[in-house]
């Protein structure tokens, strides 16, 4: 019980992978224009994360030092390439939206950390929970930035929302009037991203 | 000594290696074809579903889409490629056309699928592919924004026709918030689209099947 809640708070806070460790910068920063977007990713990294720790941990007896990292690679890209496809037939709309960024979780490196640093050292039962928990860490940055930048750049919340739920919003919630430009922009994404990390030091201290 | 123990390592790390690739070679061979109809299926469907889009209120029942016609350069349409149009029937006799056009907008092309019926009015447009600013640009997507609605039942009276323009600059549509050269990239396009028409109809309806 320890262990689980001490897992759950390093992946969620201590060592959360998109405010301290700083990993997945790029999808992070890339596709985090709209809050739908960002949950699309944060579902999407969760299940290949989980998945890959899973496997990893039920591996791990199996795999020699030398090529441990190789027979990682393989994994996760395969698992990486099953769930684009699995998106791709029955979640099209979202793998429509998401583009690119659905292959590329395969060079996340939150994705071999996790795999190297835990997976490869603890039972499945961990290694699955430690997976919830970075993925959940990780989401909730990616769900939070995206939030201020479309809060921000658009005035908006949860626009699009329809392509995730059936039946959800489609034109989202007004909140205000215009929005500022530069927050849906490249920029936006590091100002956004050093607020959280302001935020969370600030908060640390 | 030394080197059988190594031979074995090296053995060993081959076969687990050969192993795990079976296995993740397997894991997506799985999912492949277990999925691979699905995702034919789901594009088909959104092939038909953009263009019965850009058809809006006209009533057809084939599009000659494996039978494209070309419009080969120099023409006045938008963009310096040649551009390709499919015929709509209804009962053999043609009811519309489909033109796939590339406008240039702010950031790169812009490709649209515009319906022009036999009365030479749009029927739908839509955008599928473009590189314009997230939140500000991409109001020309259906699913951000019904802006490119505006242009349905919509024709062109002669050269001049001032109401194909944002309505700052005099004309008839609604501008996007930070962003007037996309869409008046697209209003040019679409416009240009059905000026061509106009003057080609004798060349859009002598086409046989």
């Amino acid at each position: 019980m320890s262990q689980l809640s001490s897992i759950l708070r390093d992946g969620l806070w201590h060592n959360n992978p998109g405010m301290v460790q700083l990993l997945g910068l790029c999808p992070l920063l890339a596709i985090t224009t709209s809050v739908v977007n960002a949950l699309g990713l944060a579902i999407a990294t969760l299940f290949v994360l989980c998945g890959s720790n899973l496997i990893v941990s039920v591996c791990r007896r199996a795999l020699v030092r030398e090529i441990r990292i190789p027979v990682y690679v393989l994994l996760i890209a395969s698992l990486v390439t099953a769930s684009e496809l699995f998106f791709n037939a029955y979640l099209p709309s979202l793998h429509a939206r998401l583009g690119i960024f659905l292959p590329l979780i395969v060079t996340n490196c939150t994705i071999v950390a996790r795999a190297e640093s835990f997976a490869s050292r603890q039972p499945p039962g961990a290694a699955l929970a430690d997976g919830v928990a970075h993925g959940l860490g990780f989401g909730a940055v990616l769900l939070v930035v995206g939030a201020l930048r479309e809060l921000l750049g658009t005035g908006h919340l949860f626009k699009g929302l329809h392509l995730l739920i059936p039946g959800a919003t489609q034109d989202g919630i007004a909140l205000a009037g215009d929005g500022l430009l530069l927050a849906i922009l490249p920029p936006g994404a590091f100002f956004a991203l050093a607020l959280v990390l302001i935020l969370r030091n600030w908060i640390e201290q | 000594m030394t080197t059988d123990a190594t031979r074995t390592s090296v053995l060993r790390s081959t076969l687990t290696l050969v192993f795990f690739a079976i296995i993740a070679s397997a894991v997506v061979a799985v999912t492949w074809v277990n999925t691979k109809q699905r995702i034919a299926d789901n594009n088909e469907a959104a092939r038909v579903a953009r263009f019965a889009a850009v058809l809006g209120a006209v009533t057809f029942d084939t599009i000659d889409t494996d039978k494209p016609h070309v419009i080969p350069t120099p023409h006045t349409l938008p963009g310096n490629a040649p551009v390709t149009y499919v015929t709509v029937r209804r009962a053999d006799a043609i009811v519309a056309w489909v033109f796939r056009i590339t406008a240039k907008g702010y950031s790169g092309p812009i490709q649209m699928m515009i319906g022009v019926t036999t009365d030479v009015r749009i029927s739908g447009v839509r955008v599928i592919t473009h590189s314009e600013t997230p939140g500000l640009g991409d109001d020309i997507e259906r699913s951000k924004s019904d802006w490119i609605e505006s242009f349905n039942g919509m024709q062109v009276r002669g050269e001049t026709d001032t109401q194909w323009a944002l309505k700052r600059d005099g004309g008839s549509f609604d501008g996007f918030t930070g962003a007037s050269i996309t869409p008046r990239a697209v209003i040019q396009a679409v416009a240009q689209t059905l000026r061509w028409a106009e003057r080609h109809q004798d060349t859009l309806r002598e086409t046989t099947p």
